[in-house]
């Protein structure tokens, strides 16, 4: 890479990069067209849209769900598009995901829905108790460690979901619509949780139609989903104006 | 760092249903199917062993002197040949004894007797060649013209071949078997696969590889398999055991040929060893195809 190169538009240093993405289903006309972005890590993203405009789609590219039908994504410095389909669930290990739907097991209970992802890496048994049972009390529901998810709230499930996608310390956070079907005053909780998730060096990308919850998190980068395209009239998503320097002090805590 | 086991992604991962049940059935039936077969071969085995060098020499003469006058040439003859181990004349008595529950009892050297041909058994070194037969023939034309010379295993061909149809018929129905099985495992682990497609799809985007995946399957089907074979198990040597004894009680002599022997037990028990493997490879197979049409 030549020295002179701008680091930025080069996409060094970052963390996830779409270049000229592009997704159908099926045979339908595209719901995402020329997405181009770039994100560095350690930041916090808001991805918001109308209902319909692509949202989810564009997550479900980020946690590796879906192949676009066109264009480059490259995620840790590695290809995603060439890269053989064997080797793509060590790097879902390191995305962290929070679904619309929660998707928590049915038949386990809360406690193992959040060991889950530990359990997947192959962590022993005797290094899950703990982690587990702080991170349910993080999330207030070391009470309720042994429910079903059946039994649970529709807050407390979503909790649950959170907790088991930040469980194993991902390095890419993708939250859909987290606060969803939450009163203000969770949603406003949750939001906390992910900033001190995103203190401790991860990636966030919340998607929300609620623009409330932009204001709440003022260093957030902002990315507009309208109708399958990526607004980004300051060419900030691209070409992000300043480094950001809390995430790098962070990375090392 | 030692790499331990997890207990199981998903502890409570059964296949419920019918899959144990169909399991116990297709085995028994496997089972019993072997063991007939298995029985069939041991039966032919010694029964060919018995007669495959055994020849029947009879002197077909009305006139019982000139019969006993061929019969005793004819033994001379035999008994210096060197093809022959041993021919031995069967006495009078015998031959009343085996005619009697056809002609009834009847005074063996009264001259309104039914004629009855002497008759010797020979035994030969090796099986009883076609060449053989007609050199010995040739051999008794001259001083015993009556003597009429059969090898045992020619009037048992059909017998045999009769059993070799049923030792096919029984492997045949063994191979339908396994492939039934085959076929219900696999209707089992694609029903159980789309009850649980949500749970799949959650541990293969927490990044749970196609082999995670497929082990909790491969491990539940596997279970319910050995349990499933292990009744069927228990049901087709209870039934091949009964049947056994019964075919016993006959007290027929080639019945006994028919038995059991311990490799044979071995080998059945086997069955739902192969059962387990069968039902495992294909929940795998099952599980490794419909994931890799997502993802
Ligand atoms: N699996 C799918 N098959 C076909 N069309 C889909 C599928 N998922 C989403 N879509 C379509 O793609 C568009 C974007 O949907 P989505 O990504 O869910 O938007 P959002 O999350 O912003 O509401 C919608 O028109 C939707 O109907
Ligand atoms: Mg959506």
């Amino acid at each position: 890479m030549p020295p002179f190169a701008s680091p930025r538009v080069s996409g060094e240093g970052s963390i996830v990069q779409f270049d000229n993405v592009g997704l159908r289903y099926g045979t339908d006309r595209e719901v995402l067209s020329d997405i181009c972005f770039t994100l560095y890590p350690g930041s916090f993203y808001f991805l918001t849209g109308a209902s319909g405009a692509g949202k989810t789609s564009l997550l479900r590219l980020l946690y590796l769900a879906q192949r676009p039908s066109r264009g480059v994504i490259r995620m840790f410095g590695t290809d995603l598009i060439t890269e053989p389909r064997h080797r793509l669930p060590a790097f879902r290990r390191r995305i962290g995901v929070v679904f619309q739907d929660f998707r928590l097991v049915p038949h386990l209970s809360a406690f193992d829905n959040v060991a889950l992802p530990l359990r997947v890496s192959g962590v022993p048994e005797s290094e899950i108790r703990k982690p587990v049972a702080d991170m349910l009390e993080w999330v207030g529901l070391d009470q309720r460690s042994e429910a079903r998810p059946a039994s649970l709230s529709g807050g407390e499930q979503q909790r649950v979901a959170i907790a088991r996608a930040v469980i194993a310390r991902p390095e890419v956070l993708v939250a859909d619509e987290p606060t969803g079907n939450v009163d203000p005053e969770l949603a406003l909780k949750l939001l906390r949780l992910f900033e001190a998730l995103n203190r401790l060096g991860t990636t966030v990308v919340v998607a929300t139609h609620d623009l409330h919850l932009l204001r709440k998190v003022p260093e957030s980068l902002i990315m507009r989903l309208d109708r399958g395209r990526l607004s980004d009239p300051t060419g900030a998503l691209r070409y992000p104006p300043r480094p950001i320097e809390r995430a790098t002090e962070a990375v090392d805590v | 760092m030692i790499r331990r086991r997890n207990p199981g992604l998903l502890r409570q991962a059964r296949l419920a249903g019918p899959m144990p049940w169909v399991i116990a059935i297709m085995i028994a039936i496997t089972v019993m199917a072997a063991a007939a077969g298995l029985a069939l071969s041991n039966l032919a085995d010694n029964a060919r062993a018995e007669i495959e060098g055994g020849l029947t020499v009879q002197i077909v003469e009305a006139a019982p002197a000139e019969r006993d006058r061929q019969a005793e040439v004819a033994l001379a003859l035999l008994t210096n040949r060197e093809e022959v181990a041993e021919a031995r004349r069967v006495s009078d008595a015998e031959l009343a004894a085996l005619l009697e529950p056809w002609l009834g009892a009847q005074p063996v050297a009264e001259e309104d007797a039914i004629p009855i041909p002497a008759m010797i058994d020979v035994r030969l070194r090796g099986p009883a060649t076609p060449r053989q037969l007609a050199d010995l023939r040739t051999a008794l034309a001259a001083d015993a013209p009556a003597a009429r010379i059969d090898a045992q295993a020619g009037w048992l061909t059909p017998v045999f071949d009769a059993i070799a149809s049923l030792q096919w018929l029984a492997a045949g129905l063994v191979v339908l078997l396994a492939a039934t099985s085959a076929a219900a495992v696999w209707l089992a682990a694609r029903s159980a696969l789309g009850t649980n497609r949500e749970t799949i799809e959650i541990v293969h985007l927490l990044g749970g590889t196609d082999a995670q995946i497929a082990r909790i399957f491969q491990r539940s089907v596997g279970i319910d398999a050995a349990v499933g074979g292990l009744a069927g198990l228990a049901l087709g040597l209870a039934a091949t055991v009964l049947l056994g004894r019964q075919f016993a009680q006959l007290g027929s002599g080639m019945v006994t040929g028919g038995g059991l022997g311990p490799s044979d037990w071995a080998l059945l028990a086997a069955i739902p060893l192969g059962g387990v493997v069968l039902a495992t490879l294909t929940a795998r197979a099952t599980v490794l195809s419909s994931l890799r049409r997502i993802l």
